[in-house]
Formats: structure tokens, C-alpha cells, sequence
């Protein structure tokens, strides 16, 4: 229990896949809103700090990995006396749904906010199995 | 015995009790992430005779940001608007704050109010501000 409440802190060890990551920056998670509309379902992921060459997003099988890489903030010369944010790199992991038009998607960085747009498909049509008598 | 018995009847109550906290747990990650700060969060640094204000402000337009300096307390001012572009939706997840901010923060000295650089990219506002040359401690020379 100890341990689970620990990743409310916004800042959670990569645990991807189970491994540790080279660069020791701390890693956050972004907040993000979800709403499905008729055609999509809309992913909005809030990093600020991350230009839109600092994005990477990765879809295998079904697992949405999106990742935000923060340029360092030049501040060297001066001495923090307050914080209330910590930068680090963003990342975060979706598992979506099967009915997503995974060559459709689309995405866009805007004012530190990553947008994705996931088509769904068309619903997969009910199919009645007949039995066969032997 | 009574485990075997319990797995003929279909129903574990160690598999619920785990599947019951994992939710909790999800639900209490969702409640802290969403309240917890004040918008936007602020970082503060200190140099010689001036001060660095940085602010998370992701999803808000340069334009949308007023900001005011006053003898020694610099405001941030805004309107955070949701932009849907479809009238119907549901939500999914909803962690993202939106709605109107404001928050005055007191600097360790009073600051030029001409002398004020502001910079706005990828949702990062950084103010740097200084402090009038009438104001700076000046050094004095002790005779010996």
C-alpha cells in the first residue's frame, strides 16, 4: 500500500519495462485528459518545457507510450529559493482500446500540450456462427 | 482444503480482496494528482540583483497571460479554456485543471517595473526581474 501511494507524487521511477533508464533526471507524469467523441478519442497531454521535436510517442500492439524529453533550465548562476515543480522527462503509458484506427492517429504539440487524435473504427459487425449438425 | 473448495465455487476472496485495493489505489493516485497544487506552479531563483520567476502554464496562449508587477510582488493572471471542438463527448480521464487563475508571489526585494523580461515557449513562462540600481546594498570601505 506504502509503495503504490508513492507514485502520487507525480514523480515515479521508469518502470516501462522494468528496467532503470541511463539519464538520472527524475521522471514525471504528465497529466492528461481523455474524452471520446463520435469519430475519435482525444489524448491531451500537458508538458511544458518539451518543444514539439522533444515528443516521442510509440504504439506497439496496444500500449501508447508517450514520452516528453525538458530542455534544462538556464538557471545555473542563480540560486533556486523556491519550488514547486521539478523538471524532469515526461512519461506516461496508455492501453487502448482494440477499436483504434492505429494508422490514423494523429498528433500535435501546442503551447506544451501534446494533442492525439485516435479514429476509431468502424464497430466490428456482429457475426452469428451457425452450428452445424452432424 | 478450503482454498481448492473455494476455487470449485468460483469465487477467491484473496483475488477480490487485491483486485479491491489495486482500484483504491488507482482512485486515491487520481484524487491527489488533480488537487494538490495551486495553477500554476512556480519556480523561484535568486541571482545578484535579480530574480528569475518561472511558471508551468502548458495549453495557454502568450496572449492569454497578463502579468503585473507591483513594488516587490509580481501577479500572474489568465484564463485557462477548454478547447473542444466536438459539442458531444464523455470523458475518460480528467485531470486537467481549466478555469481562471490568478496568483500574486512577494519577491525577496522591490523590482524596476521598466526592467522586465518576459519569455513564453511550450507552455513555460520565465520572468526575469531586477532590481533598481537605487536599491542595490552598496559595500563600504572600512578604514583601518
Amino acid at each position: 500500500m506504502a509503495q503504490e501511494l508513492k507514485t502520487t507524487e507525480r514523480q515515479v521511477p521508469s518502470k516501462l519495462d522494468g528496467s532503470e533508464r541511463t539519464r538520472s533526471r527524475p521522471v514525471i507524469v504528465p497529466r492528461a485528459d481523455i474524452y471520446e467523441t463520435q469519430d475519435n478519442v482525444v489524448l491531451l497531454v500537458d508538458m511544458p518545457g518539451v518543444a514539439s521535436d522533444g515528443v516521442d510517442i510509440t504504439l506497439e500492439k496496444r500500449t501508447l507510450a508517450i514520452r516528453g524529453y525538458a530542455a534544462d533550465q538556464p538557471h545555473q548562476t542563480y540560486r533556486q529559493v523556491y519550488a514547486e515543480y521539478g523538471v524532469g522527462d515526461y512519461e506516461r503509458v496508455f492501453t487502448l482500446s482494440e477499436d483504434i484506427d492505429r494508422d490514423g492517429i494523429e498528433a500535435s504539440q501546442k503551447n506544451g500540450v501534446l494533442r492525439l487524435v485516435l479514429p476509431k473504427t468502424a464497430p466490428a459487425k456482429a457475426r452469428k456462427i451457425q452450428l452445424k449438425t452432424a | 482444503m478450503l482454498l481448492s473448495d473455494f476455487g470449485r465455487i468460483g469465487f477467491d476472496p484473496f483475488l477480490e480482496m487485491r483486485r479491491m485495493q489495486q482500484e483504491m489505489n488507482q482512485r486515491l493516485a487520481g484524487l491527489t494528482a488533480g488537487t494538490a497544487q495551486e495553477f500554476p506552479p512556480i519556480n523561484l531563483w535568486v541571482g545578484e540583483d535579480r530574480v528569475a520567476v518561472s511558471a508551468e502554464l502548458p495549453g495557454i496562449a502568450p496572449d492569454e497571460v497578463d502579468l503585473t508587477v507591483r513594488e516587490n510582488t509580481l501577479t500572474l493572471k489568465g484564463e485557462r479554456t477548454p478547447r473542444m471542438e466536438d459539442e458531444k463527448f464523455v470523458w475518460h480521464r480528467r485531470e486537467r485543471v481549466y478555469g481562471s487563475f490568478s496568483r500574486t508571489m512577494q519577491l525577496p526585494f522591490r523590482v524596476d517595473p521598466e526592467k522586465v523580461e518576459a519569455r513564453f515557449a511550450n507552455g513555460l513562462l520565465e520572468v526575469e526581474l531586477h532590481r533598481p540600481v537605487a536599491d542595490r546594498p552598496k559595500k563600504i570601505q572600512i578604514k583601518g
